[in-house]
């Protein structure tokens, strides 16, 4: 599990590598967090493309993610997010408190 | 029905081992020849079974989770996670979205994803004693037969 920081404009940018569960969700949130605090950015972009997995951990994940932005005024907006994970972010009712921004089709073969 | 094939495994109830019980049961489950969405489905809900061991059954302390699986012939799955935890005291709140005991980062979402992406979860617990969650995942048979080794 690893993240990746990219800081442009006013837009903080978390690349996530990895599953995301209780267990990796510890990581995420701490890195994301120190720099999120520092920069105090308007958007923070979580760019799913290369999660593989995430179980309703991640759910929490991202709203408390979505908590520490709006002390600000700050949004979340979720990237790249792969079928799967788009379904557990419906069954949670998020869709209606963070933008999600399509990227390319992932593919399953089966 | 008797169940065609069957594992055990037991584990400390540390966090690193979530995706230790995902890789198993998948592992487990492969010989049925899964799509990919049944096995997420079925992976995800152990994961949200086993992580409610660790969170919540032996919340403060470290014990022991016991997982087992069965196959049967029709592609019925069934996951029995277990531990020997502090229990449940009203089952049915528990199992409401969005509640939790928890506090800090927990959605209160691991009954709803289970129920969600299973045919069929049961919960068995006693306070003080343990909690049993069973999983039912039935996978399309879509070849006929098991090639026995």
């Amino acid at each position: 599990m690893s993240v990746r920081l990219i800081l442009r404009d006013e837009a903080l940018t978390a690349r996530i590598s990895g599953e995301i569960d209780h267990h990796t969700a510890r990581e995420v949130r701490t890195e994301i967090d120190s720099a999120a605090q520092k920069v105090r950015p308007k958007k923070l972009y979580l760019d799913f493309s290369d999660v593989p997995f995430m179980d309703s951990s991640g759910i929490g994940l991202i709203m408390g993610r979505l908590r520490l932005m709006q002390m600000w005024g700050g949004s979340v907006v979720l990237k790249n997010i792969s079928a799967p994970v788009e379904r557990m972010i419906r069954l949670s009712g998020l869709t209606r408190l963070v933008d999600i921004e399509r990227g390319e089709e992932n593919e399953t073969d089966k | 029905m008797k169940p065609i094939n069957e594992m055990s495994v037991s584990f400390i109830s540390v966090s690193a081992n979530e995706s230790f019980a995902r890789a198993v049961v998948s592992a487990f489950v492969a010989q049925l020849d899964p799509t990919i969405d049944e096995l997420t489905d079925l992976k995800t809900a152990v994961s949200e079974a086993v992580t409610n061991c660790i969170v919540h059954g032996y919340r403060d302390t470290l014990g022991t989770v016991y997982i087992n699986a069965k196959i049967y012939e029709n592609g019925k799955v069934m996951v029995r996670i277990r531990d020997k935890g502090v229990g449940i005291g009203n089952i049915e709140q528990a199992m409401e979205p969005m509640f939790t005991t928890a506090g800090g980062e927990r959605a209160g979402l691991g009954f709803a994803v289970m129920q969600s992406f299973c045919d069929r979860v049961t919960v068995r617990s006693k306070e003080g004693k343990g909690t049993t969650v069973t999983l039912q995942k039935n996978i399309l048979r879509r070849q006929y037969g098991i090639q026995n080794g």
